[in-house]
């Protein structure tokens, strides 16, 4: 089997992908002409790109042909009637509606940056990445258009507030609001704009440990590790129907739910629905989904029903399924296979990557619970925290590191650039998680090398829930880790010291549950809150949420000599 | 039962003119629809216990179970009724 890793390695390269793509050095380079229009200049206008179902079951299609149409309706729009100018952001505030996936190449051929927010975010999560960024427009939903019109008095720089699905019997329009209804405006051409390799395409927001989130930018290049990453990784071929599970809203939504398979012209499903096994399995079974991306959490969800509802259906379409996120556990991969026949394909890479730089490949054995090994088209290894050392110790834990530069690599954290140097360590760029070879070079997690919280394989910092919790009017000090949870992988535990006056009880810790809820998400509102004296936190005053995390867990808190006494 | 769910529905997962804008009765789709997720599920959760004094073991607090103010109702009587026994 290294062999034939070894062979892969020769043969998939950045530049085949180039060439498959027909892109040359120097010459124009735009995702959005990549992913639609050269499929319609090829003939290939009628085939089927997203077929999209609603929660309430209602299907709408769309071919290649449609989605150049509609995008190019989008840019004349944005650039005409909402003058978005190049570099310009432009936020995408949606549930998973067609408009979502349309809109964001549509921004793209005006040459605009795309950045799409979750749209679960509550108030203070939208307001810190649009400020951060300073978008100009922001394209939303009826349902999200009082979050956005409460956000919009922080925002100076929001000038146009565009609705998908306005209605003149609703609520009346504002200034500086706009309606736009995407299938009423088909047009032929749009001069896409001149980008190039290196111009900014998409800015998408991640936590840290500290301070706020922080915005990586993506570039047009970008697309050729998405294109060839989605093509030897997902193993998708332009006549697969292919079912990203992810929200756009975060980068698996972007990187592989519309820029890699559409730059490959295969089909994508699209199911904006909650969750539900017998739904999942329905969607699989009704779209003859063969190619599935999938997450640990969902794919943990479907365990706890059991194979008897997958044995239910015919998913017999299925032929590869690959999972991202979080470490995909040894008895997942096991149960997707007693469920599916199929081995479920860890992926590893985050959103700076931009794509996928570890993982277990088609063809290879996988091996359950393993990561998998490097991307063929890059190098990546583990390396000695303090000095970017590799380390050639087979089980020695260090961090996982990726040699640059690859073409989905973030250019930068914007209005960060320092701490995006700081992301480089010997020549190597450093995920922040932690891991160890064996003796064929496949990676084994260990867990994240700094107090980011990952939770349902998003990350939220815990520095953003401390900040919000501080807003409550009962706490005087907070901190918040990631609690190990069977499902989620962890979720937030929150420890808070209460203000003179207040007293801890099941309804306060309600209240501040939704209170964290609704100004960050969902994902950052702590599961459960624990009511302490005091938050340990060194003389200088940093929170220690290691000494935190070390009692929760049962583990020795090390040192303390640091911490302010009692 | 039925009342105090749906109000505190409106008034903790739908913004003020989402809640204006959508007619929620005990039928509508919560998880499914996208109301409720399944990490918000666990604040409802919590008020549901608080509020009618009653342990919904987590097995049972499914997305199904919590898709509606109706299937809620059931899952919340047939813990009372346990209780009651």
């Amino acid at each position: 089997m290294a062999t034939d890793y070894e062979q892969l390695r020769r043969e998939i390269t950045w530049e085949r992908a180039e060439r498959e793509l027909g892109y040359r050095e120097g010459e124009p380079l735009n995702i959005a002409e990549i992913c639609v229009d050269r499929h319609v200049e090829a003939g290939l206008g009628d085939r089927l790109a997203l077929v999209h179902e609603g929660h309430g079951g209602e299907i709408r299609q769309f071919t290649f042909r449609d989605l150049q149409q509609l995008t190019n309706g989008w840019a004349h729009f944005l650039r005409g009637d909402v003058c978005i100018r190049p570099l310009d952001r432009v936020c995408l505030f949606l549930d998973k509606v067609p408009e979502l996936y349309i809109g964001f190449l549509g921004v793209l051929k005006t040459g605009a940056v795309v950045e799409p927010l979750f749209s679960a975010f509550g108030d203070d999560a939208l307001v810190a990445r649009m400020a951060d960024s300073r978008a100009a427009a922001i394209i939303t939903q009826r349902r999200h258009l009082g979050k956005v019109r409460k956000a919009r008095e922080r925002l100076p720089d929001l000038k146009t507030i565009i609705v998908v699905d306005h209605d003149e019997d609703g609520k009346k329009l504002r200034e500086g609001e706009a309606d736009y209804h995407m299938m009423d405006h088909r047009e032929d051409h749009f001069p896409v704009a001149a980008t190039y390799a290196e111009s900014p395409s998409v800015l998408h927001y991640t936590s840290g440990t500290t301070g706020a989130p922080k915005g990586a930018m993506h570039v047009h290049g970008s697309i050729v590790a998405q294109y060839l990453t989605s093509k030897v990784v997902l193993d998708i071929r332009e006549h697969d129907v292919y079912w990203c599970t992810a929200d756009p809203g975060w980068v698996t939504g972007t990187s592989y739910g519309i820029i890699g398979p559409w730059s490959l012209g295969a089909t994508q499903v699209v199911l904006d629905a909650g969750f539900s096994s017998d739904r999942w399995y329905e969607t699989i079974e009704k779209h003859a989904v063969t190619v599935w991306y999938t997450a640990p959490t969902a794919i943990r969800m479907l365990m706890k029903d059991g194979v008897e509802p997958v044995k239910r259906r015919n998913l017999t379409s299925l032929r590869h399924m690959c999972s991202v996120g979080e470490p995909l556990n040894p008895e997942a991969v096991r149960w997707g296979h007693e469920a599916f026949g199929l081995w479920f394909h860890d992926t590893f890479w985050q959103t700076e990557t931009g794509s996928i730089v570890v993982t277990n490949l088609p063809g290879m054995p996988v091996k359950p619970g393993s990561m998998g090994r490097p991307f063929p088209a890059l190098s990546a290894t583990v390396v000695e925290p303090k000095t970017g050392i590799p380390i050639t110790d087979v089980g020695r834990v260090g961090l996982i590191a990726v040699k640059p530069p690859w073409p989905s690599l973030m250019r930068t954290y914007w209005n960060n650039t320092a701490t995006f140097y700081g992301k480089f360590l010997n020549g190597w760029y450093i995920c922040g998680d932690q891991a160890s070879l064996d003796a064929e070079g496949y990676f084994w997690f260990c867990g994240r090398d700094d107090d980011v919280i990952n939770t349902a394989g998003h990350l939220v910092g815990p520095f953003e829930i401390e900040s919000a919790l501080l807003e409550h009017p009962a706490v005087a000090e907070s901190a918040a880790i990631g609690k190990p949870d069977p499902l989620n992988m962890e979720v937030v535990k929150a420890f808070v010291a209460l203000r003179p006056g207040f007293t801890a009880s099941e309804d306060l810790e309600l209240d501040i549950m939704n209170f964290v809820r609704k100004k960050l998400s969902p994902l950052a509102m702590p599961q459960e809150i624990e009511f302490v004296e005091k938050v340990p936190k060194t003389r200088s005053g940093k929170i220690l949420r290691r000494v935190l995390k070390a009692r929760e867990l049962g583990q020795p808190i090390g040192d303390v000599s640091t911490m302010e006494d009692d | 039962m039925k009342e105090a769910i749906l109000s505190y529905i409106k008034k903790e997962y739908l913004d003020e003119d989402e809640a204006d804008d959508m007619a929620l009765d005990e039928n509508t789709p919560l998880i499914s629809s996208g109301i409720v997720d399944s990490f918000s599920m666990v604040s409802l959760k919590r008020f549901l216990e608080k509020k009618y004094d009653v342990k919904l073991p987590d097995e049972e607090a499914t997305p199904q179970a919590f898709d509606t103010v109706t299937s809620i109702i059931a899952l919340v009587n047939k813990h009372l009724a346990k209780k009651g026994a």
